[in-house]
């Protein structure tokens, strides 16, 4: 808390239902991506790299292997002394019932005696399932500059998509004037990252006065952005550039993956000076075999390649058997496809075993494929 | 509370790797790019349960300390367990008197005061994974006074050449320690490794301090053979001794055959190490790569052929990496070709266009150099 009197919390609570059953078992912010990385790895990440020392997970849905893997803060360095991360799931309370969380800012709301015990200056509030690189310390910069009440993240986006985002529109200080959700006739292109600061004291009132207003429904774009603008505070746009991707469907999850084959990729994971912390596998090196291919592709530790692998993301321990072919694919953790599969334009799920001369996914099909079941070969 | 503490020794007087060595203790060596050999005795005491481990460390402490930290990632319970790192500080390498005895001497308050009856010894310049709870089990069973782990090798002759052997009788009895002096092919090399008493251990690293000041533990050993009951354990699986340049080499070399890898490592036995947090390896559409062994962390525009790349290395278009053992942090420059060559962590292979050793004789780049 010393660092920036700015405490996060990341809202984690979201069941990520079109990703089908790669949230079956695990919420949203805690699928694979990346080779190596959940999806929660880069909001935790983004905060140990801007000095956020507190940061409070707000989760709800299949949230046990989420709770136990964000519960071991030392993989982000966010375990100093007055330092952590905290999981903060629904519970009963002594003049309260057990409720779950209603919407987002009800998550918040039912958690304001946790934020009180470090009675920080600001509240930064995160989205559990975004994947970006993004300095909040700077942020927090234009919010005072700003003298605002609270700041949000815009990133533009191309005009004629712009109809399916939180669009604000803003005057030419920046100061965001309305606020209009998935606008037909958009009359910006400043979509909203569902990343704000407020000024915690205010945020506290609203919040207090939004949990008995029976019409709300608890939630920060719906109900406390509308408010605050409505009642004339100040509220500033901090557009943010660079990559940001929201992985909401499998075609999505997909993409994003496959936008770190290009050189000098706009996340550029390499990046000594804002790494991406996480789990620490204990596997192998990569195993590259003698009749091995490999062509534009993202490998991790653990991997062991014998067959083709064109344009694609290999997770951790997954495995490419001699004469195996993946091509425009992306293999989850510990899958496997054996001699003389091949794997076109899939994303095959953790742990999944692709059989012997099986064929999956097709170069032509406008969806990428899911396989989330073992398929079976000739053997 | 497990029934032993660990001891990992430093290479003695006797292991010289040229290169390397300038720059830090055998232990700290990278190995299979993301391992540093130190990896192997740790992980095998914390996963034999073992968490009382002294490290001991003559020279150039740095990197070690850094790399064993806090022994967190070798998953040793940090409240009931500890990684100590045990420095001797009066004597110096190659000196006659810089000895396990005198590092022990220095300690041995603190060998004194653990609490566990048995010790486990093992070295730091040797690469195997062995089960110490098999071997100190099997030593308590057989009420000897001193257990010593053997692996019986059949190219005597050519390699182990800096490594004691031991001689056995039928029993399993050891009856003296002697060097391999290269004279027959098949010998049962010492692996540096014992267990024993915590009082005996005492006992004998003061027999040898006052009989002499340049004795090394194995020397009292070795002396005592035929006043104690001395057995001799066989191991199996992989086993490598880091005593020279080329045999660093060649254990690289070995294990890019995952078979043989597959002898070192076990799904059971897991072989931890510091994390780095670097990404995943991208393989641009011009790389080409074939039987080797990759870290995290590299950007793969050129060729590489049967070799070790470690963490973060940029290998640029056009360069052809060959039977080369490359170290983190290592550039490789475009239309550069190396082979046969072990780099140094940080070196630039930038301007020398062909960087080329002989296949039987290997050769070395120094650490943060630029060619």
């Amino acid at each position: 808390m010393k660092q920036n009197n700015m405490l996060a919390m990341i809202l984690a609570g979201g069941r990520g239902s079109r990703l089908h059953e790669l949230t079956k078992k695990v919420a949203k912010p805690a699928v694979s991506y990346g080779g190596k990385y959940r999806i929660i790895d880069f909001p935790l990440s983004n905060c140990a790299n801007s000095g956020i020392d507190v940061v409070g997970v707000l989760t709800q849905y299949e949230s046990v292997l989420l709770n136990s893997y964000v519960a071991a803060g030392r993989r982000w360095g966010l375990d100093a002394k007055d330092s952590g991360v905290y999981v903060l799931p629904p519970r009963e309370k002594s003049d309260a019932d057990l409720d779950v969380y209603r919407g987002t800012a009800d998550a918040i709301s039912q958690n304001i005696d946790f934020i009180d015990t470090y009675s920080p200056e600001y509240l930064l509030i995160l989205s559990g399932d975004h994947i970006y690189k993004m300095n909040y310390a700077k942020m927090l910069a234009y919010h005072k500059e700003c003298q605002s009440d609270a700041t949000i993240a815009v990133i533009e986006v191309p005009m004629k998509e712009a109809s399916r985002f939180g669009i604000m529109n803003t005057n030419d200080t920046g100061r965001i004037i309305e606020f209009e959700e998935k606008p037909e006739h958009p009359k910006s292109n400043l979509a909203s990252m569902g990343i704000y600061i407020f000024n915690w004291k205010t945020l506290r009132k609203m919040l207090l006065a939004d949990m008995k207003n029976p019409d709300s429904s608890h939630d920060f774009g719906k109900d406390i952005i509308p408010t605050l603008l409505n009642e004339g505070k100040n509220v500033f746009a901090y557009k943010y550039k660079g990559y940001w991707k929201d992985v909401g469907t499998i075609d999505s999850l997909w993409e994003a993956n496959m936008d770190l084959l290009s050189k000098n990729n706009e996340l550029d994971l390499h990046d000594p000076t804002w790494k991406i912390y996480t789990e620490d596998a204990t596997a192998l090196p990569q195993y590259i075999g003698a009749d091995a291919t490999i062509e534009k592709a993202f490998i991790t530790q653990g991997c062991v390649v014998n067959g083709e692998v064109k344009n694609s993301v290999l997770f951790t321990n997954s495995k490419v058997a001699a004469g195996a072919k993946v091509i425009d694919s992306v293999l989850m953790p510990g899958a496997e496809v054996a001699e003389g599969a091949v794997v076109t334009r899939a994303l095959v799920a953790d742990g999944i075993k692709i059989g012997k001369n099986a064929v999956v996914g097709s170069a032509d099909s406008e969806n990428i494929e899911l396989v989330a079941k073992r398929v079976k070969g000739d053997e | 509370m497990n029934k032993a503490f660990g001891i990992i020794n430093f290479a003695g007087n006797h292991i010289k790797v040229e290169g390397l060595q300038d720059y830090r203790p055998v232990g700290a060596f990278s190995f299979l790019g993301r391992y540093r050999i130190i990896d192997f005795p740790i992980s095998n005491m914390s996963n034999s349960g073992i968490d009382n481990i002294q490290v001991y460390v003559r020279r150039k402490p740095r990197s070690l300390t850094e790399h064993l930290g806090t022994g967190r990632h070798y998953n040793i319970n940090s409240k009931r367990g500890k990684l100590s790192i045990m420095y001797t500080e009066s004597s110096q390498v190659g000196d006659i008197y810089s000895t396990d005895i005198q590092a022990y001497i220095e300690n041995l308050d603190c060998i004194e005061r653990m609490p566990q009856p048995y010790v486990v010894i093992a070295p730091s310049y040797m690469i195997y994974t062995a089960d110490y709870s098999d071997f100190i089990q099997a030593h308590i069973d057989s009420g000897a006074d001193i257990s010593m782990m053997y692996h019986s090798v059949d190219n005597a002759k050519d390699a182990f050449l800096a490594c004691d052997t031991l001689n056995i009788n039928k029993q399993k009895g050891v009856l003296s320690i002697e060097p391999n002096r290269g004279n027959a092919k098949n010998r049962n090399i010492f692996m540096d490794t014992y267990v024993m008493t915590k009082e005996l251990f005492l006992e004998l690293v003061n027999k040898a301090h006052k009989t002499s000041s340049m004795y090394t533990f194995a020397d009292i050993i070795d002396e005592e053979c035929e006043e104690l009951d001395i057995r001799a354990v066989p191991h199996r699986g992989y086993f490598a001794a880091i005593t020279d340049f080329k045999s660093y080499y060649d254990a690289n070399m070995d294990l890019i055959d995952l078979k043989n890898a597959m002898n070192l490592f076990g799904d059971e036995w897991p072989v931890y190490t510091r994390t780095n947090d670097s990404c995943p390896t991208q393989y641009f559409a011009d790389s080409k790569v074939t039987s080797s062994v990759v870290s995290n962390g590299c950007l793969i525009d050129g060729e590489i052929e049967n070799s070790i790349i470690g963490r973060g290395c940029v290998i640029k278009p056009g360069a052809v990496v060959k039977n080369c053992v490359i170290s983190a942090d290592v550039v490789i420059g475009k239309g550069v070709h190396v082979e046969n060559m072990m780099v140094d962590k940080h070196a630039r292979l930038i301007r020398g266009k062909r960087v080329i050793a002989d296949p039987s004789k290997p050769g070395y780049v120094k650490r943060d150099d630029t060619l």
